[in-house]
């Protein structure tokens, strides 16, 4: 690799690029790496441990790289542990954040940062401590398409203003193939080759695109003869199940995120809700799904759905949801309760009260549908994040409820994954469910023929409606310390 | 990330007390963090020393034309206020009633008796934590972390690498808040949000706060790596530090503005007779 390359790393999950990138940045050193070592890296001529040249690392969750509290001093936080003398260190923080263009105070609180200028922060970050190297490990996968684009540029500017050679793993390969020179594709360990393809993109991706998207990369579609989803023709949609109505929602104790949504969820149909961060698309997710308390207006279920219930969800008991209205968090990690995968599918069924015999068929034919046989005695934390996610899908699914609202279910999948989910929910709509999928993926939204329902900013001169159940008074005190 | 609450806020806060911007300047919230701590001390210390009226009430008679100094409005003043409050009256109450008696007996109820010399040991209790009370609040919302962990590791020399990580760990322990009510919410949906009895509900709530920690564990692992990457925690290499903590005349005079209250207090109990050294 010559100083000044743009480089996009690409593999299958599994393929060790991560830690290819660690290893660059000289963090995996003899004393606390698990692994053997073989072979050498040379980072500028001298072993990479011993960080000869300077290596930046943002990696991919924005949320655990803000260090400091204020923008300012998170900046100089890497300058201070190199030692470089104060009055150094306001320079390059000025410098780097005008670079990834972070027109902020240096008081500005890192808490009010979106998910992308956080990533602009971290890179920020790195680009202070002057580095000759710029190493990304996946630095866009948890961000929205404006933030995809934010941190993408913001890199671009960097590389070309300090000449740095830059390292992107990634496997959302449009957002990055304008961007580098060169792409090299990494082989899983079955491969026997630790390097499957090397070159410039428009070669490596017109020679091997058809492979890499078969490896779950995400390969621009002018490389690739197939479509990333077959076409597939919705059923007609039916009536609505659940319905909110002048609907304003809140988490217990926080602002009010949205102040008034008309939403309609007709049985046989998918339901897109997008909108910017921050619109409040989770919090409105979850209060339609009758996990949240609604603060005005209403959620509404019709008879065929409530069964016997009455019509406001929240109020339903948390076991009546289970039949009703699954819930698939967007991250799986929050809903595993149990340690294997086949108790996790077994857990919904059982509360249920279903006879065990039917219970493990459940299970049974859950595990074949979703590729997860092999795994049924795996704990499911140690699954990866496409299995991980299956599962997480796999659970809401295991009760059979009518509705089914799915927070960001495709939010870092790779290819392969995303296309099982597709074919996941195309069945469900078919079988009759109602989906609310809330989401940023466009080819989702067409895949699945989802009708789009945009959620603006909460604007403060709407009022908010009444109730349309009044809470019963013996909630009040619950309410009040925030439990429910 | 969607939907920052208003414990977001206080997770990653600009004050020890968990307030965004919302702070006025004053001489207290520019004073070195420093210096507010060795202020609240020298109170504390002073109060604890001895159990009267006299003392505790002079105390709190200055600190309170102070509490505008918070640079908090009166409602968000009371809110922090609060639980010291409601730590001070109930402590106050129980010293009342089975405080050591003295003097004429005012109330008896079989064992629990209120006599003159319990009233005044309650009194003196309520007044006592209220007094010492005050500083801690005005600590807390006056001093910034980052501003805090500046003053320790540059003027108390404490390691820089137990300053920061504790600085880093305070930001994420109010990210815990907004985990815990998700794991919440996801257990109602999952089937066992009305879980009820001692045992069972016992049992729900061990797997959650054991789900919270493999969650907290994840990402302090995430961000012991960037920092890392970012150069930290090499043992012995020299650091500077971009935000220079000074110690300047106004932060003398915040200390020394406290000392005059602890001895205030005290000489005012010294005179009317009434300080008692508590140990000894």
């Amino acid at each position: 690799m010559a100083a000044g390359e743009r480089v996009l790393l690409l593999g299958a999950s599994g393929s060790g690029k991560s830690t290819v990138l660690a290893a660059l940045a000289g963090l995996l050193t003899g004393a606390d790496a698990d692994g053997e070592e073989e072979g050498e890296l040379l980072v500028a001529g001298r072993p990479a441990s011993e960080r000869a040249a300077r290596a930046g690392l943002v990696l991919q969750d924005p949320e655990s790289q803000v260090v400091l509290s204020r923008v300012g001093d998170d900046v100089a936080f890497g300058c201070e542990n190199l030692a470089v003398p104060p009055e150094e260190i306001w320079r390059r923080v000025r410098e780097a954040l005008d670079v990834v263009g972070l027109d902020l105070p240096l008081r500005h609180p890192t808490a009010a940062l979106s998910g992308g200028q956080k990533q602009r922060l971290a890179l920020a970050g790195a680009l202070a401590m002057a580095p000759g190297m710029l190493l990304l490990d996946e630095p866009t996968a948890n961000l929205d398409p404006d933030g995809v684009l934010e941190v993408r540029d913001a890199v671009t500017a960097a590389v070309t203003r300090t000449g740095a050679t830059l390292v992107v793993v990634e496997h959302r390969v449009a957002v990055w193939a304008d961007v580098v020179d060169r792409v090299v594709v990494l082989g899983r360990p079955a491969d026997g080759t630790a390097v499957v393809a090397d070159g410039p993109p428009e070669v490596v991706l017109a020679a091997s695109g058809e492979a890499l998207s078969a490896r779950g990369i995400w390969v621009p579609q002018r490389y690739r003869r197939a479509p990333a989803a077959r076409p597939w023709q919705p059923p007609a949609a039916g009536t609505p199940l659940l319905s909110a109505r002048a609907l304003a929602c809140a988490r217990p104790g926080g602002p009010v995120a949205v102040r008034s949504a008309d939403l309609d969820l007709p049985a046989a149909s998918t339901t897109a809700l997008t909108g910017a961060n921050g619109a409040g698309k989770t919090t409105l997710a979850l209060t339609v799904a009758g996990l949240l308390e609604p603060v005005g207006g209403g959620v509404v279920a019709a008879p065929a759905l409530a069964a016997g219930l009455g019509p406001a969800p929240w109020r339903w008991r948390s076991r009546e949801l289970l039949r009703r209205v699954g819930t698939v968090f967007q991250d799986p990690e929050h809903q595993l309760l149990t340690s294997s995968v086949a108790d996790e599918l077994a857990h919904g069924p059982r509360r249920l009260g279903l006879p065990e015999p039917a219970v493990r068929a459940r299970v049974e034919e859950l595990l074949e549908r979703l590729g997860l046989a092999a795994l049924a005695r795996a704990h499911p934390y140690t699954l990866s994040g496409g299995e991980k996610r299956r599962l997480s899908v796999a659970t809401a699914l295991a009760t059979g409820p009518r509705v089914v609202v799915l927070d960001e279910p495709t939010f870092g999948q790779d290819a392969v994954t995303w296309a099982a989910l597709v074919d996941l929910l195309r069945e469900l709509v078919q079988d009759g469910a109602a989906l609310l999928a809330v989401t940023h993926d466009r080819e989702l939204v067409a895949a699945t023929g989802a009708r789009t329902h945009h959620l603006a900013p909460p604007d403060p001169a709407v009022a908010l409606a009444p109730r349309l159940d009044a809470p019963p008074p013996r909630r009040s005190l619950r309410r009040l310390v925030g439990s429910r | 990330m969607s939907g920052a609450t208003g414990t977001s806020d206080a997770a990653e806060g600009t004050t020890l007390g968990g307030l965004v911007g919302s702070v006025r300047a004053t001489p207290l919230t520019r004073a070195n963090p420093l210096a507010l701590l060795a202020g609240a001390l020298v109170i504390a210390v002073a109060l604890l020393a001895t159990v009267d009226v006299v003392s505790a009430a002079t105390a709190l008679l200055l600190e309170i034309p102070l509490l505008p100094l918070a640079g908090l409005g009166p409602r968000a003043l009371a809110v922090r206020m609060l639980p010291v409050l409601l730590a001070s009256v109930p402590a106050g109450l129980v010293t009342t009633v089975i405080g050591r008696d003295a003097g004429a007996v005012l109330l008896d109820l079989g064992p629990l008796s209120v006599t003159e010399g319990s009233l005044d040991l309650g009194v003196a209790t309520t007044l006592r934590i209220l007094a010492v009370g005050v500083p801690g609040v005005l600590l807390l919302v006056s001093a910034d972390p980052t501003d805090l962990g500046d003053a320790l590791a540059q003027r108390l020399r404490l390691p820089p690498r137990f300053v920061l990580g504790g600085l880093a760990g305070l930001r994420l322990a109010g990210l815990l808040v907004l985990e815990w009510r998700t794991l919440s919410l996801a257990r109602r949906a999952r089937g066992l949000g009305d879980v009820r009895g001692p045992l069972a509900g016992t049992r729900v709530a061990a797997g959650q706060a054991f789900a919270l920690l493999v969650l907290a564990l994840r990402r302090a692992t995430r961000l012991a790596v960037a920092m890392e990457a970012r150069g930290f925690g090499a043992p012995g290499a020299p650091r500077t530090w971009a935000r220079r903590s000074t110690f300047a005349a106004r932060d003398v005079g915040v200390v020394a503005g406290c000392a005059l209250v602890a001895a205030a207090a005290t000489g005012a109990a010294v005179w009317a007779g009434t300080w008692s050294l508590v140990v000894g």
